[in-house]
């Protein structure tokens, strides 16, 4: 349905269109979201856990994990409020990396991805291998600042930005797909962006 | 072959059926939508401008009126200068035009008067918007429930649903409106003349007849991260505390 009088748009240079998924627009800037306060969690403090179900398999302090061998991504990222940014320069710890110091393969198909301040959110675990995804630890060279999930986030660049947990403290693999916070209020299951999937009534 | 209908679009075309200013920046408009929907308390709908190219521009916008208001919801939409969509608004839409609208949207910056109270709400600028939906929905659903609205402003005349606020605050019926403006002098006697803080945030809380079980935040990035260790400052649970954002 074409919008009367609506012609200007802020169309994206010709060369970009294609890194720009349905229904997004390019931000320069790096836009907060949350659905409550931002926790302040200090390093002494952090931890990370993987943990299949209830059990724990392994945890790791700040020193332990951030002597984990360190990978860089930089991606562009698409958040589902409709803004995409593009090159976004992080370092972490690959999930594979982790799953390896564990010694363990991926125990489940699905993942809950846990946090500091009680969030969580579900992924494939198939999305979070084999060089797809990581614990963040800084942005741009410097550590994550705390409206941006620092100390660490998890970054799944390939999926809406919700599914990239702030102040992540643990990966939980289930047996079956289970919401997480969002997806219990109505958003996407998987939140694929160039698919659309911002809600859980979209395909 | 199937006879499967497809499935229903979830977007529908909505018609403006009134357009009122409401402060410099601020200007509320009214959309009927074709298939009329049951809103929540601060939920939003997402709006979609489509250009004859077909290139389309899409933002979210809180909801204004209150679930009991009816079809037509209202949405208060401030202009952004360099923004898109709001200008847009502002500038050409008129009413009897269409627009393209999902919704409602959104699980959690929301409240039912069975959640129950007391209520803190603390809004800045346009954030005021999904807590006036609060605000309404105590009203016209006629209940007990205490609410305190700190609402920050820059100035009076950016005080968005202002002369409404004020008529609800002199009911003394268990609402308050706290208002603080950031570049003038306060001018009624709750009110303050600067930003939000733990001892303003304390002060509020003093004023409900015991501590808040929930407690809503909405407005920039900058005004909710204040406004929400604010709260923290003044010994509000981070866990009661719903935040919503916007802007960088």
């Amino acid at each position: 349905m074409v919008t009367r009088g609506f012609f200007s748009g802020r169309r994206p240079p010709s060369d970009t269109d294609t890194r720009i998924p349905p229904g997004q627009y390019l931000e320069q800037g790096f836009p907060v979201l949350s659905a409550g306060p931002t926790p302040r969690v200090r390093t002494e403090d952090w931890s990370f856990t993987l943990k299949r179900g209830p059990r724990p398999l392994k945890t790791w302090n700040w020193a332990e994990f951030n002597a984990l061998p360190q990978s860089k991504m930089t991606r562009d990222i698409h958040c589902v409020t409709a803004w995409t940014k593009f090159n976004t320069p992080w370092q972490g710890v690959m999930i594979d990396d982790i799953l390896a110091d564990a010694g363990i393969e991926p125990p489940t198909a699905y993942t809950l991805a846990l946090s500091f301040d009680g969030y969580s959110t579900n992924v494939p675990t198939k999305d979070l291998v084999t060089g797809k995804a990581m614990v963040a630890l800084l942005y741009e060279g410097k550590p994550i600042t705390p409206d941006h999930g620092g100390p660490a986030r998890l970054l799944v660049p390939h999926l809406y930005f919700w599914k990239s947990a702030k102040w992540v403290n643990g990966l939980q693999f289930t047996e079956r797909d289970e919401p997480g916070f969002w997806e219990l209020r109505g958003y996407h299951m998987y939140g694929d962006p160039w698919r659309e999937q911002r809600y859980s009534s979209d395909p | 072959m199937s006879a499967e209908p497809s499935p229903q679009s979830p977007w529908q075309a909505a018609t403006i059926t009134r357009i009122q200013k409401r402060t410099p920046r601020v200007t509320s408009f009214w959309f009927q939508p074709m298939r009329p929907f049951a809103h929540l308390a601060g939920q939003h709908v997402d709006i979609r401008l489509t250009a004859p190219d077909g290139y389309q521009a899409r933002r979210s916008y809180s909801i204004a009126s209150a679930p009991e208001a009816g079809a037509v919801v209202e949405l208060a939409i401030e202009r952004l200068d360099d923004g898109e969509v709001s200008p847009f608004f502002h500038d050409v839409a008129a009413v009897g035009d269409e627009i393209e609208l999902r919704g409602p949207l959104g699980g959690h910056f929301i409240w039912e008067e069975s959640d129950g109270g007391p209520i803190l709400l603390v809004g800045g600028g346009s954030g005021v918007v999904p807590l006036m939906a609060m605000v309404r929905h105590r009203t016209l659903r006629n209940t007990a429930v205490p609410v305190v609205l700190v609402f920050s402003a820059r100035v009076w005349d950016e005080v968005i649903f202002r002369d409404e606020l004020i008529g609800l605050d002199d009911r003394r019926d268990g609402f308050d409106l706290v208002l603080t403006l950031t570049r003038e002098p306060a001018r009624r006697p709750p009110d303050y003349s600067r930003r939000v803080d733990a001892r303003m945030m304390a002060q509020a809380i003093e004023r409900l007849p015991k501590a808040p079980r929930l407690a809503y935040v909405c407005g920039s990035n900058a005004f909710v991260s204040a406004a929400a260790d604010a709260l923290i400052g003044a010994g509000v649970p981070a866990g009661i505390i719903r935040t919503e954002r916007y802007g960088v």
